[in-house]
């Protein structure tokens, strides 16, 4: 796996989500991936941004363009030094939400996605990677 | 914090979405448009999407709000220029938006809005009968 083009935001308020988005639409359209698949990574960056931001207490982002010889695509990871998850299956599940939300944000970004790994560690905090290839 | 604009068109309110919001923006939408339903005895809400390029489960919870709230304001709300990408994309998302009508473009949404508010009328005035 090859990493051509990297950009590392910081996520401490709403208007990061913002510029999660934005980072990552611009990001998604230079590696090619057509429009349908840029909104879907896009929604899902929105998605993961917002629970780093909500949940974790803040982050970081790295948005990658990445590459393994026969495809292309974006790849993004989400990192905060929050509370952690404490049952993650239960979270990942359509409709659970410990706030106000849908519960939509975990489950919908593993669907919007090609690749969805999460990794989390109680008093350590939250890891979510996802990556879209194009085509 | 930037606010939307939300315009007056006879009886109905006519809003549309240019920026990309974040939460608080969305949030401060669905209450100046609760407000102005009641201060213009506004019977209809048109929500222009076309400029929006994604609709996320925080957006996407917001115009289901404003629908909600408007329908209990007795005004009826329909959303307008949803983008096909925007719309594929929601779906998978799981998101379904049961409370809301959608029309193409505005002209279509004003003709939509006109039609309901009239059967709203109707159906009340059915109701007075009882
Ligand atoms: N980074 C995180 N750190 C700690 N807990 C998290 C994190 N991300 C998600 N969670 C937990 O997982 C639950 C489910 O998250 P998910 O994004 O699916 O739904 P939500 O944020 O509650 O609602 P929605 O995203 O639909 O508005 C959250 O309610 C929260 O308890
Ligand atoms: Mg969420």
């Amino acid at each position: 796996m090859q990493t051509t083009t990297s950009d590392r935001l910081t996520v401490r308020a709403e208007e990061d989500v913002v510029k999660v988005r934005q980072a990552t639409r611009s990001l998604a359209q230079k590696t090619g991936l057509n429009l349908v698949d840029q909104t879907k990574v896009v929604t899902a960056a929105s998605e993961l941004a917002r629970n780093t931001l909500v949940y974790g207490g803040g982050g970081e982002v790295l948005i990658e363009a990445i590459s393994d010889g026969m495809r292309s695509g974006v790849r993004l990871t989400f990192e905060d030094k929050g509370p952690g998850i404490a049952d993650i299956e239960l979270a990942m599940k359509d409709g659970f939400t410990s706030g106000t939300g849908l519960g939509l944000g975990l489950s919908g970004a593993k669907r919007l996605a090609n690749e969805f790994r999460i990794e989390s560690r109680l008093g350590e905090g939250t890891t979510v990677v996802i990556t879209k290839w194009k085509g | 914090m930037e606010r939307i604009p939300i315009l007056r068109m006879g009886d109905f309110l006519l809003v549309t979405i240019q920026v990309d919001m974040h939460d608080r923006v969305a949030l401060a939408l669905q209450d100046d448009l609760t407000n102005r339903i009641v201060k213009n005895h506004a019977r209809g809400v048109l929500i222009d999407i076309s400029a929006l390029d994604i609709v996320d489960s925080f957006i996407g919870r917001t115009l289901a709000n404003i629908a909600s709230m408007a329908r209990i304001l007795d005004a009826q709300t329909v959303l307008v220029g949803m983008q096909p990408a925007v719309a594929i994309t929601l779906v998978e998302l799981g998101i379904s938006l049961p409370n809301i009508r959608t029309a193409l473009n505005v002209e279509k949404g004003v003709s939509l809005l006109r039609a309901e508010v009239e059967n709203n009328i109707m159906e009340r005035d059915a109701n007075y009968d009882i």
